[in-house]
């Protein structure tokens, strides 16, 4: 945070610059996984409670995306990824960041706390400390370990909705969590490939950077074997049904093929983008199945107050 | 008194705001209005749904 960008005063900051501060399209996966969690949680929820944890658990996690953009502008301004953010671009000062990531990190939590329960507030006040505090501010500068560790942060959503309905935590959820968790190293570092002159530029040590293509390569491999087995796991134990199973055996192996292509690629990128690719659709596809086994097995009956 | 007075008779230097910042505060401050407004229902909404209980708060 040494590079200020700070226009003039006073702001010309508008409504979209703080929504895009709030990353909706990451806020878009944690709300999914946690309606999830939420949703295949024994025992009862109103839907109106239901619906309150969500936009708690949305803005949680739009404030940290904010509070992730007001420190990391001085990187996001160096990467044409994120070189349009607001805070690089100068359409907003990094203070208003601030004051608006605390703002609604504030309120998310102690609304959830409220009007849901304790527990998933401070499982919420977790999540968002964790991606500011141990990824975004030490990690992610520091190790290229950063995603590995800090992918905790954005498996949590699932937990925290489980525990929205029942008020503890249990097994099935933090399987979700595994998934998830085991998710994210492949994913971004299958992006990070195509991406490390971006990552170089800036000073983030991302595992292509520190320790070449072919490491990262070998590792995508070994966490995608790990991942793959995950996520039949919620059939497995008997949480999720026949379908559900059938997609995360396909879906397993059509990722741990793609995996493989990507070990073996030894120029360009083009197992690369699409194991990026695939793997957005392949979470997606898991948690939409649990949620499609949850509808198909008395989804009313589980609403009714 | 003196020096007060002195304050009070220099001319205000006041920051003019373009037409721009004009309309981008304009947007914000209906923002906020819109999302303490929504709380407000949402709080009003949960009190209904809960009824006595809304003051009980389990772990």
């Amino acid at each position: 945070m040494s590079v200020t960008f700070a226009p003039a005063e006073p702001s010309i900051a508008g409504v979209g610059d703080y929504i895009a501060l709030m990353k909706p399209r990451v806020m878009s996966l944690v709300v999914f996984t946690a309606f999830v969690g939420l949703l295949i949680a024994p025992g009862h929820l109103h839907p109106v409670i239901g619906l309150t944890a969500l936009i708690c658990i949305a803005v949680g996690a739009g404030a940290a995306g904010a509070l992730n953009m007001w420190y990391d502008a001085d990187i996001d301004a160096r990467m044409a990824r994120t070189a349009a953010r607001p805070i690089p671009a100068g359409r907003l000062a990094p203070g208003e960041a601030l004051a608006f990531g605390l703002t609604l990190a504030g309120f998310s939590v102690v609304v959830l706390g409220l009007l849901v329960n304790l527990i998933a507030a401070a499982l919420l006040a977790l999540t968002i400390a964790f991606y500011v505090v141990v990824y975004t501010m030490w990690l992610k500068r520091t190790t290229p370990q950063n995603i590995v560790i800090g992918g905790a942060a954005g498996a949590l959503p699932p937990i925290i909705g489980w525990v929205a309905t029942t008020g503890s935590v249990a097994v099935e959820p933090v399987v979700l969590f595994l998934i998830i968790f085991f998710w994210t190293p492949p994913h971004f570092w299958a992006l990070s490939l195509y991406r490390a002159d971006d990552y170089a530029r800036a000073g983030v040590p991302m595992l292509p950077v520190v320790a070449g293509e072919q490491p990262t390569r070998r590792q995508i491999l070994l966490h995608t074997l790990v991942l793959a087995p995950l996520g039949t796991a919620p059939w497995l134990l008997g949480y999720a049904g026949p379908l559900y199973g059938v997609v995360a055996v396909v879906t397993g192996a059509a990722i741990i093929a793609l995996a493989l292509r990507v070990r073996a690629e030894q120029r360009g990128y083009a197992a690369s983008k699409q194991m990026f690719a695939f793997s957005i659709l392949y979470l997606f596809l898991l948690f939409a199945m649990l949620l499609a086994d949850r509808f198909s097995g008395g989804l009313f009956g589980h609403w009714a107050a | 008194m003196t020096a007060m007075s002195e304050a009070m008779d220099e001319p205000q230097t006041r920051i003019k705001l373009t037409e721009q910042q004009l309309r981008a505060r304009r947007a914000r401050s209906i923002a906020i209005a819109v999302s303490l407004g929504a709380l407000v229902v949402l709080f009003y909404i949960v009190t209904l749904v809960k009824g006595p209980g809304v003051l009980v708060r389990p772990l």
